[in-house]
């Protein structure tokens, strides 16, 4: 494997996708990515030079429309799904000591 | 014939000159999501109730005239990646296991307003990753033609639903493959429009830059149908486009005199299955016979398209899903410590093992240092895929090769090596980088009797063109549905699982 992924990185990159690995699932995870790395690296052999990146396949630009209100209070709705809320909003753990 | 084995126009068609009513369909349906659901497991929520006072109204409303559409009371079944109001919808993940929508997609609020009866949501891989309907976190589809096999992925569910005559059509999602692949597997016909044709409001995203949703049937004609209703500009979307050639219907014609059809030499390569290949051929050869011109070509770039799709998806994929954090509805974790800790706790319960590969991909190919290397490259070999494309339309109208490399696999043997299942989507893939619309077509049975699908590619906004082939292809060959579908007349007591309709249903407003 020509990709070795460190135990760094795996430790950054759950930081990264917030997400809490075992060590089980960081040694297949570091496995697993390797492997994918080593045949992302298949796109080395093309000569991109000179080539824009393409994000779009359209040349859709930015859409504009008026900075107009269309939607009413909303909050009941937003609030609904929410795994904990009180008094209308939604109940997070503190933040600031 | 039952009732059952009518395409959805010719059901919207017998409704509309009253020979039998959407609430007769409706019944009918349930019965054999009732009778079958035990064994395949195509649907994660049915909503038996609600399809029943819809299909009431909806019934009323065509008797008054009201609706006079061709699939008003026709029965469909959707994709649990689109936005259902007040019906669960969990992408198959146990991080949405409770989310009840408060709004409803754009693509099925197009299919309301033209009469569709909802009969429940469909199950898929996790958040639309994967290519068996395996990741699913609530269990995997059976194959309907052979339920020791996969029915493909990720609209698994959906096009198993159809196959096995539990709806009458389906919505599915296309992100690199993901209607045309288990169109392929399971006998149906599927479309994956152009880019920007439906609108992906209230669509849960996956990979923004290359999800459409489309259509999955019986045939052609059907798609068509569906294809015209689902497909409006929509604000709400900002890729939306502005189309007024919609009018896929027009299509419909049994004439390929003189289109130029192209084959990539590239697609019947190693790794393509004998059979798969015969059938693809005979097919070629079936629309040559009725005067198109068919040659094939080098497209090249093929085997670059999945290293680059798996940058670009997975790289979204951790954008989009960083929304999950427990805090504003789904799944949050019952200890933590803090809210970082409870972000990463909801997270890593919630997401299962393929979801979290791509979101680590993902971050890890936007990550600084890694960026330009990975994820630039990944958007520059896009382009050069997009380029080969443009080549191509220059000399064809369509291109024809197979949707997957193989009929469906066994269960169980995809998910040990990810690797190799994504290769699986190599025919598939490209299409999507480059925002083209594609389809599936049946065109045979392999001697394990599953069915292989044709894929038909058109350019951009030419849906009409694959619509045509499609069709004129579909003329030499009669639809043939798994025996499954046949296996029940009226559904028999002992057969019918108790808890079929335990597990999801409309929530209550009370329970919410």
């Amino acid at each position: 494997m020509a990709n070795i992924i460190s135990d760094e990185t795996i430790e950054y990159v759950g930081i990264l996708a917030k997400l809490e690995l075992s060590e089980a699932e960081k040694e297949d995870a570091k496995k697993d990515m390797g492997r994918m790395l080593d045949y992302i690296d298949k796109l080395n052999e093309l000569d991109t030079g000179g080539v824009e990146p393409m994000s779009h396949v359209f040349p859709v630009n930015n859409v504009f429309r008026e900075d107009v209100v269309t939607n009413g209070d909303d909050r009941e709705n937003m609030i609904r799904n929410a795994p904990e809320k009180k008094d209308g909003q939604f109940v997070a753990p503190k933040t600031v000591e | 014939m039952s009732l059952l084995d009518l395409t959805a126009v010719e059901l919207g068609r017998k409704i509309k000159a009253g020979e039998v009513t959407a609430v007769q369909a409706t019944r009918e349906t349930l019965a054999q999501m009732k009778a079958l659901e035990s064994t395949l497991n195509c649907y994660v929520t049915i909503d038996e109730e609600g399809a029943k006072a819809r299909a009431e109204a909806v019934q009323k409303k065509i008797e008054t005239g009201e609706l006079a559409g061709p699939l008003a009371g026709v029965p469909v079944a959707i994709k649990d990646n689109m936005c259902t109001e007040g019906l669960l919808t969990t992408c198959s993940s146990k991080i949405l296991y409770n989310f009840v929508p408060t709004y409803t997609a754009e693509a099925v609020t197009n299919l309301e307003k033209a009469g569709a009866v909802i009969l429940g949501k469909t199950n898929m891989d996790e958040f639309a990753m994967g290519s068996t309907t395996e990741t699913s976190a609530f269990g995997e589809t059976k194959n309907p033609w052979n339920t020791a096999h996969v029915p493909g992925g990720s609209s698994g569910g959906s096009c198993a639903a159809v196959a096995a005559n539990e709806c009458f059509y389906a919505l599915g999602s296309d992100t690199g493959g993901s209607i045309r692949q288990p169109s392929s597997f399971c006998g149906v016909t599927g479309i994956k429009p152009t880019y920007g044709t439906v609108s992906r409001y209230g669509l849960i995203a996956y990979g923004s830059s290359l999800d459409q949703i489309g259509p999955i049937a019986k045939d052609v004609t059907d798609c068509a149908t569906i294809l015209e209703i689902i497909s409006t500009y929509d604000g709400k979307d900002s890729t939306s486009l502005k189309r007024e050639d919609t009018d896929f219907t027009s299509a419909l014609v049994d004439d390929v005199k003189g289109m130029r059809i192209g084959i990539p030499k590239d697609y019947l390569g190693d790794g393509l299955n004998a059979e798969v290949k015969k059938a693809i051929l005979d097919a070629a050869e079936v629309l040559a016979s009725k005067g198109a011109i068919v040659e094939e070509f080098d497209l090249s770039l093929v085997e670059y398209a999945i290293p680059a799709y798996y940058v670009i998806a997975s790289a979204e994929a951790s954008s989009n899903l960083s929304r999950f954090d427990g805090v504003k509805y789904g799944y949050r974790a019952r200890e933590y410590e803090g809210l970082h800790n409870m972000y990463k706790k909801s997270r890593s319960e919630g997401f299962g093992p393929e979801v979290k590969r791509r979101i680590m991909l993902g971050s890890f190919v936007l990550s600084s240092g890694y960026y330009d290397a990975y994820y630039l490259k990944a958007l520059r070999t896009k382009a050069l895929i997009k380029q080969a494309f443009v080549r191509a339309f220059e000399k064809y109208d369509v291109i024809l090769g197979p949707a997957a490399p193989t009929t469906a696999p066994k269960l169980g043997e995809s998910l040990s090596d990810p690797l190799q299942m994504y290769l699986g989507d190599i025919y598939t893939i490209s299409v999507n980088l480059a925002g083209l619309p594609g389809m599936t077509v049946p065109c045979g049975i392999d001697a394990q009797g599953l069915p292989i699908g044709l894929q038909l590619i058109g350019d951009c906004f030419r849906e009409k063109n694959i619509i045509r082939a499609g069709y004129a292809f579909e003329r030499s060959r009669s639809y043939q549905a798994p025996a499954i579908a046949h296996s029940i007349g009226t559904p028999d007591p002992a057969r019918v699982r108790t808890d079929a309709f335990g597990k999801g249903g409309r929530v209550n407003e009370q329970t919410v």
